[in-house]
């Protein structure tokens, strides 16, 4: 499965909800998946000609149950004003992924009821799915093995 | 704090209980000999008294209080985890009230008629479940508000077990990124394996042999069945049948241990992998499999009686935290979760992986939604992964359990010691990696939770660009609120339980 069965719909900003609720209307009832992918290291990667690449892009995966299609809707979100509407309204399922994005990656949802961090503490700083925010490591400090005695 | 009244040393304690430091000794003392001995015990009245008594302290200590304030209240901001957590009844809009407000999810327009909108702050009560609760299957900590014994607003605060898989994904290559991604849904590893190895296999564009599609089929056939085991167990438990539990744990080690003949490990497997997996099957692999069958199907007659014809766990469990197949498809509730609202939705029948398509088993759908169908549901489905797990034992094809694909499998141990280039080639499999070409993907399949799903980005390196995993219990965790509006605390325990959550997939 996957290829074959799947669609990828690229959009822009302004089109973005107006082409989701569209599909909402052809009998996309679910939305299975949000995420957001950071192409910060990826500045001239294949799209379409008519799409614009910028440095992030949102991923939306909807599921039509009656038809048994998915379509994936990908839109491109420019680092200066990560700013996308909210699908709450149209899906209110994608409330916790919406917050997922929002504090892993620093999109915001227009719209959102309740966009707060889910998974990071409330005080964290940055966002750490970004390609700028570097991989933690604890410092570990290799002893002299002890000796037999 | 009425007993303290009538108890003459009960005033001393209230005392030295709220003054919270040595330099306030002083004027709280002759507090207590001023006050009456009535409000001597109660120490929101002693407060009012203190705040009165301020003008007559000297400026020094006044500056003092002050300090000591800022830094309470700096403490306070430092430490609280303000707006993740569910916020009073005042603070909250009325149309944020309809939609559930506060809520990790909310319930959908229309829905919204039975709200209380009326009940005010002072009649309601804030509590907090969790981290640390028994019943909360790991480390998720629910809030509610409560109206005597009712629950009107909840608001699931999860992250707790937040390790960073998805940011650790991008770090490790294709080869060592089934490592990571079986420590998520630990109940399920095998599966989370699975749909890591079928997006990078579909991005590679590999073919499989049959042999390997077969036993991947077989072992995620039989996770659902220790998965379901394991559920069966601590829903029990949450319920008060600690015979379940242990009936459950004993049944489900049949099958781990069978995965630790097979795969070497009890949990954690790394077993599935980009281009197959790893070992084939050990030899008497048929009778074991055969017996582990032959066992939970009887015991599952056993648990039958324990359970679903037992008065008080169908009472507890009847008409409990039900969802309706609307807010269910609303709320991309997926798995056990949707089927036991009504909706027919399994994706091994709807949009088949693997040869799911050649196998026959039926899909177990409930009736009502309430907490017994999402039992009856789960239990259901042991019996038709039983089913599977025997026509996948009748059908086993023979031949090769892995690609033989250069660029992806390595070279068998055998070989290693007498190629020079077998050993080169290992070495740069396992250190290296291998290449996988520019694309992204989105795959799916039927976790014992829901559905699992993996979208993989690569950007033509060796690991992947962006690796995202769509966890069933995070999304099925929304259903929380609605589920629980309405109803008691005490069935509360009983509906988290139904939800199944794993804490290792929500938090990732």
């Amino acid at each position: 499965m996957g290829s074959d069965l799947a669609e990828v719909v690229h959009v822009g900003r302004d089109d973005y909800l107006a082409t989701v609720a569209s599909y909402k209307a052809s009998g996309f009832e679910m939305c299975a998946d949000l995420c957001a992918v950071d192409y910060m290291t990826q500045p001239n990667r294949p799209l379409p000609v008519d799409v614009t690449p910028e440095r992030f892009e949102v991923v939306v995966n909807l599921l039509s149950l009656s038809q048994h299609r998915r379509v994936r809707i990908r839109v491109q979100v420019p680092e200066r004003d990560p700013v996308l509407p909210s699908l709450f309204e149209l899906y209110p399922g994608s409330e916790a992924m919406e917050r997922e994005a929002f504090d892993l990656m620093g999109i915001s949802f227009e719209g959102h009821p309740d966009l707060t961090r889910i998974l990071m503490p409330e005080d964290w700083e940055g966002h750490p799915l970004r390609k700028d925010y570097a991989v933690g490591r604890v410092p570990v400090q290799f002893k002299e093995a002890p000796g037999p005695r | 704090m009425s007993d303290w009244t009538d108890d003459p040393t009960g005033g001393d304690m209230g005392e030295a209980t709220s003054t919270p430091t040595g330099e306030r000794d002083g004027p709280s003392g002759k507090e207590g000999l001023t006050l009456p001995s009535e409000v001597v015990g109660e120490p929101e009245a002693k407060q009012a008294q203190a705040h009165e008594l301020e003008p007559d302290m000297s400026q020094e200590e006044e500056a003092e209080r002050a300090e000591e304030e800022a830094i309470e209240k700096a403490l306070v901001a430092e430490t609280s985890e303000g707006d993740q957590e569910l916020s009073p009844r005042s603070a909250t809009p009325k149309v944020e009230l309809f939609k559930e407000a506060g809520a990790t999810l909310r319930i959908p327009e229309g829905s919204d008629s039975d709200i209380d909108v009326e009940v005010s702050d002072d009649q309601t009560m804030i509590i907090n479940m969790g981290p640390q609760h028994p019943s909360t299957h790991g480390v998720l900590r629910i809030m509610m508000e409560l109206d005597g014994e009712t629950v009107l607003r909840t608001k699931p605060v999860v992250g707790y077990l937040h390790t960073g898989m998805e940011k650790t994904g991008e770090e490790l290559t294709y080869v060592q990124g089934a490592t990571n991604v079986t420590r998520m849904d630990y109940l399920s590893p095998l599966n989370n394996e699975l749909v890591f190895s079928l997006a990078t296999e579909e991005l590679l564009g590999i073919e499989l042999p049959e042999r390997a599609v077969w036993i991947r089929m077989l072992l995620s056939e039989l996770n659902r069945m220790s998965s379901h085991l394991m559920w069966l167990a601590t829903n029990g438990m949450d319920l008060g049948s600690t015979s379940m539990m242990i009936y459950g744990f004993r049944e489900r080690e049949l099958v781990l241990g069978f995965f630790e003949k097979t795969t070497g490990l009890r949990m954690n497997h790394n077993f599935i992998r980009p281009g197959g997996v790893a070992a084939d099957l050990p030899d008497g692999w048929e009778e074991d499999v055969e017996l582990i069958c032959d066992t939970i199907e009887a015991s599952l007659l056993e648990y039958e009686e324990l359970l679903t014809g037992q008065p008080i766990f169908r009472g507890r469990t009847e008409g409990i935290g039900i969802l309706d197949p609307d807010t269910a498809v609303a709320l991309s509730v997926t798995g056990p979760m949707l089927r036991a609202s009504g909706v027919p939705w399994d994706l091994r029948r709807a949009m088949p992986y693997l040869h799911y398509d050649q196998v026959d088993f039926d899909v177990i759908v409930g009736t009502y939604g309430d907490t017994f169908d999402r039992y009856a549901v789960r239990f259901n489905e042991i019996r038709e992964s039983i089913k599977i797990v025997r026509q996948v034992v009748e059908r086993m094809p023979a031949g090769d359990y892995r690609a033989q694909d250069k660029k992806v499998t390595p070279p068998p141990r055998a070989r290693i010691d007498e190629s020079m280039e077998a050993l080169i080639h290992h070495f740069k499999v396992f250190t290296e990696g291998f290449r996988v070409p520019e694309g992204e993907t989105y795959v799916a399949i039927e976790s014992p939770r829901g559905e699992l799903g993996c979208y993989m980005v690569s950007d033509g390196s060796n690991k992947p660009l962006r690796m995202h995993i769509r966890a069933p219990s995070f999304v099925n965790l929304q259903s929380l609120p609605v589920l629980l509006r309405g109803g008691l605390v005490a069935d509360a325990i009983a509906v988290i339980s139904s939800v199944d959550p794993v804490m290792g997939e929500v938090d990732r």
